[in-house]
């Protein structure tokens, strides 16, 4: 009880949400209160399965429990007799460092398998890039060779890291696509709700003619888009010698921890059950590269 | 306040020297800046008393009556800051100040130009840190001991320098950005009050290289700082009160602020941080009063918003034509285009200008945006007033390497071609020394202080460097031996000068990087790919410097090998010592003429902070350090880093592995005396 309210408080102290989303928060806290009493009404479960996650991020998480990752979360928890207890954390430069590997949770629901920052469970799914555009546009680009790249306007999702930035912006700077692109920057404003969705509105409203997006993010979004939006994932797959567009994605716990070969049953035992969430929050699939 | 506010203007003549009103406590005197060695020594460039001589030795040849009003005014302020001093010291009950080695007498020039405080973190105006005092020197350096402690109780990295004033030691310590207030006065240093900003913990996610700040300034009774969050704060000297909080940078946005504000006339001087967020570069003035916004310069975009008008002067044509802010960039761009400014201010009361650098562009690779990227990575002459940019110059146009122009400028008045030229020295993170003319933004000299190989040198004619496309980094290319590495030669630690010596004190670093094949990683759900980074000891195999620089025959005069980057400041005295501290916890006395090592310390922490040197209320002078290992550098450390993620902070824990075998985490000052 204490420690849920506390991480509720603390959510509300420093999620960093302007009075825009106050509201809201409110309201998850007194969810967060009622869960708790309900908690202590019932006998305590055994375990408790602690996860690390952004309160302010789907189509992933949020601290309503909305995103699929909490869904995810809330089935290998049931799996495993356990409750799910959330370390909140915004997923920027640290998150890693500042939960998982802080020790102040356990598991990260989802990061691509080759990350190094974590140890990686088996991917439980793959998606990829996807080229994002109004219906009623009849755009119907496939590939980063489509020679109408040259002159639409593009939106794009930008990562500050010096020499860093999301595949297709290096995909379309080696095409000498240049200057019709528009960024979006993956960590947008804080203050709003899902702060890298700006760039699926921004294709809604028309500001860009088409978007490269990842799949969870445009999948989720484009669903509850004004306007009806066509998702066509992009090819090549990778780009050569290696820039990849597709992603496997697993669980990623601390090295060394068994908690990883348990998680590698539920995925097996659950996969029906995890597909069916993921197909409820319109991520397209990709082929896996290693399954 | 997104535009550029046009403020009217201060009245000519108006005295900038003058303590502001109200003011209780001894005013930062601008006159220290641009004086030279009060203690009469034979130095190369006699700049003592220059405030007068280099006016009539100026390239115009004539005394301006606003110089000589300044003159008066400067004269009127020294004695009335002497005679505020000694009021405020009876008021107190102690004594004062008067007589003894290094306290010159009452009213003359000497005695104000070192009053012994150090009210902002680069000593003065000039950004010097030099100190008159003369206590300490290379032959009783020897018998430095321990004076004092204080914890901080914060342990990450620590690059401020603390403040004294009136007898009242002041720290600020990295997020939560507490300050501590110390009484000089009683044995031991004990904390009088401390005040504490309580910042969004959420600020600590968009800080890019640790949770530092830079320490604070000192004015009207104020202690002035910023905090991670984007506040600007206001304290009571004297009650640790909160006068103003004023709201300037948006930490939901990316941004942050780990700089140290500068406070000229009436307005303190701020930047941002976050060029990694896709943020733009800014720098404002608040009223020191009420902490509302002034005016706001951006680094990019519309000049009426960069501060470009009918005043700035483009020294080369590059910077000549109309909004190339935005025409420098593709479409939009310039709005997330980074170039922002949490480094380094300083401000010729003279010229009445300040100047501040900018950093790299964002956060775009660099082929996606094509031109120069104005007005990034350079630095900016402005009317303190209203913001306008008188000149400009780019250090690294177009940036690949993260070269941040955001480093400190040291302005001195030099004997160059036979005339002496009002200059500013700064040790640039691409590699070079650069010697500018202050009043025009031209490239006087720009020789290298390590071994370059990102760029060929520096054309005087173009003002730009020489590219060599060899070392331009590319998507799934191997680009080896670029160097400097990202950090650059130097970051934002700052140098010292000493008009004794003429020589230009720079801690820096030895660093150089590969480029080599692709990384993945992931951000808000979002996989993305870059280069995998690796930097390492540069030629010579040293990872650190402390580099004498001797400006005016462009060579280095003597240089210590450091094995780690020098990451902590320097300051320099009249006594002819240099302090500095390195990431292994030493922190050091050499002498300031041959480098010989005279003293060393190990603090219980790696140093990346900044000395500072003040005469205590018992005139005896005082030398004062925070150690606490951090820092983009000491990441490794204070973030508990995995040494073998070899890419881990941008690629420098790849140099820093070893770090932690010499380092443990802690926030201390420590304050020496003979």
């Amino acid at each position: 009880m204490r420690s849920l309210l506390r991480s509720a408080l603390t959510h509300f102290r420093t999620s960093a949400l302007s009075r825009a989303g106050a509201p809201k928060l409110a309201l998850a806290l007194v969810v967060a209160l009622g869960a708790a009493a309900c908690a202590r009404a019932d006998a305590r479960p055994a375990r408790e399965l602690r996860v690390c996650a952004d309160p302010n991020n789907l189509p992933f998480s949020n601290a309503r429990g909305e995103g699929f990752e909490n869904r995810i979360a809330e089935l290998v928890a049931r799996d495993l007799g356990a409750r799910v207890r959330y370390t909140w954390w915004a997923q920027r430069r640290g998150f890693f460092r500042s939960t998982l590997r802080a020790g102040t949770c356990d598991v990260v629901i989802g990061m691509p398998t080759t990350l190094e920052m974590a140890a990686p469970t088996r991917p439980y799914y793959c998606s990829t890039y996807v080229f994002l555009t109004r219906r009623d546009r009849g755009l119907d680009v496939r590939s980063f060779d489509d020679p109408r790249l040259k002159s639409l306007r593009i939106g794009v999702q930008i990562v500050g890291d010096d020499g860093f930035n999301t595949p297709p912006v290096h995909a379309l700077s080696r095409r000498g696509v240049v200057g019709n692109l528009k960024g979006y920057t993956v960590y947008g404003d804080y203050a709003r709700p899902n702060p890298p969705a700006a760039i699926v509105d921004a294709v809604a409203s028309g500001e860009v003619d088409l978007a490269i997006v990842w799949g969870p993010l445009a999948g989720y979004f484009a669903k509850r888009a004004k306007a009806p939006l066509s998702i066509v994932p992009v090819s090549p797959q990778i780009d050569p010698p290696f820039l990849p567009f597709v992603y496997d994605i697993s669980m990623g716990t601390r090295r060394g921890d068994t908690l990883g070969t348990r998680l590698d049953e539920v995925i097996v035992r659950r996969r029906a059950e995890i597909e069916r969430i993921l197909d409820d929050y319109g991520v397209p699939r990709a082929e896996g590269r290693r399954r | 306040m997104e535009h550029l506010m046009h403020m009217p203007r201060a009245q000519t003549g108006r005295s900038v020297y003058a303590p502001p009103s109200g003011s209780r406590l001894v005013p930062p005197t601008s006159a220290q800046a641009f004086a030279g060695d009060g203690a009469g020594s034979r130095t190369p460039f006699e700049l003592g008393d220059s405030v007068h001589r280099t006016v009539s030795t100026s390239p115009a040849g004539r005394t301006r009556p606003l110089a000589r009003m300044v003159s008066a005014a400067l004269l009127a302020a020294a004695l009335l800051a002497a005679c505020d001093r000694g009021t405020e010291n009876r008021s107190q009950g102690t004594a004062p100040r008067t007589g003894g080695r290094g306290t010159p007498a009452p009213g003359s020039v000497a005695d104000t130009t070192d009053d012994g405080q150090w009210v902002m973190p680069a000593k003065d105006y000039a950004s010097t840190r030099y100190s008159r005092l003369t206590q300490i020197t290379p032959q009783n350096a020897a018998q430095l001991k321990l004076a004092f402690t204080f914890s901080t109780g914060v342990n990450r990295g620590h690059e401020a320098a603390p403040l004294v004033v009136n007898n009242t030691m002041y720290i600020v310590t990295p997020f939560p950005n507490l300050l501590y207030a110390l009484d000089l006065t009683r044995p031991g240093a004990p904390m009088k009050w401390k005040y504490d900003p309580k910042p969004a913990s959420a600020a600590q996610g968009v800080a890019c290289c640790d949770v530092v700040n830079r320490g604070a300034a000192y004015a009207d009774g104020k202690i002035v700082y910023n905090t991670l969050d984007g506040h600007t704060v206001a304290v009571d000297a004297v009650t640790g009160q909160e006068v103003w909080k004023a709201r300037v940078a948006d930490y939901n946005q990316g941004e942050s602020i780990t700089m140290a504000p500068l406070i000229v006339k009436d307005r303190v001087l701020v930047g941002n941080s976050g060029g990694e967020f896709g943020v733009r570069g800014w720098v404002t003035a608040l009223e020191l009063k009420t902490g509302r916004i002034a005016w706001r310069a951006y680094s990019t975009g519309p000049d009426a918003e960069v501060g470009i008008g009918p005043e700035f002067r483009a020294q080369y044509p590059q910077y000549r034509g109309k909004e190339l802010g935005i025409t420098t960039w593709p479409p939009d761009a310039w709005k997330i285009g980074g170039g922002t400014m949490w480094g380094w201010i300083s401000y010729d009361p003279e010229l009445d200008l300040i100047y501040h650098g900018t950093a790299n562009p964002g956060p775009w690779n660099s082929e996606q945006r094509p031109g120069d990227n104005l007005w990034t990575a350079g630095i900016f002459a402005r009317d303190p007033d209203d913001g306008h940019a008188r000149w400009f110059y780019q250090w690294s146009p177009h940036d690949l390497w993260d070269y941040d122009g955001i480093n400190e400028q040291i302005l001195v008045n030099l004997p160059i071609g036979g005339q002496t030229r009002r200059v500013l020295l700064r040790a640039e993170r691409n590699g070079y020394v650069y010697v500018l003319d202050r009043v025009t933004g031209q490239v006087l000299s720009a020789d290298p202080y390590m071994d370059v190989t990102s760029t060929l040198g520096v054309d005087l004619t173009t003002g730009r460097p020489r590219e060599n496309e060899s070392k331009h980094p590319e998507m799934g290319k191997v680009v080896r031996d670029i160097c400097p590495a990202a950090p650059g030669a130097k970051d934002w630690q700052p140098t010292s000068w000493s008009p004794r010596t003429g020589l230009f004190y720079i801690p820096h670093q030895n660093l150089c990087m590969d480029f080599e094949g692709v990384e993945a990683s992931y951000i808000a759900g979002t996989p993305y790919v870059g280069a995998n980074v690796k930097m390492y000891a540069g030629h010579g195999g040293h990872r650190g410097a402390l580099t004498a620089w001797d400006p005016i025959h462009r060579r280095i005069a003597w240089e210590i090998k450091e094995f780690f980057p020098v990451w902590s400041g320097t300051v320099t005295t009249a006594g002819d010592v240099v302090f500095y501290g390195t990431m292994d916890g030493w922190f050091k006395a050499v002498d300031a003429r041959n480098g010989r090592l005279l003293w060393q310390f190990r603090c219980g922490s790696g140093i990346i902070g900044q000395p500072i040197t003040y005469r205590g209320p018992d005139g005896k002078q005082y030398v004062a350090i925070l150690a606490g290992i951090g820092g983009w550098a000491g990441a490794i450390v204070a973030g508990d880093l995995d040494p073998r993620d070899s890419t881990a902070a941008l690629g420098f824990v790849n140099a820093m592995k070893d770090l932690p075998q010499f380092t443990t985490k802690g926030g201390m000052l420590y304050v020496f005396s003979l």
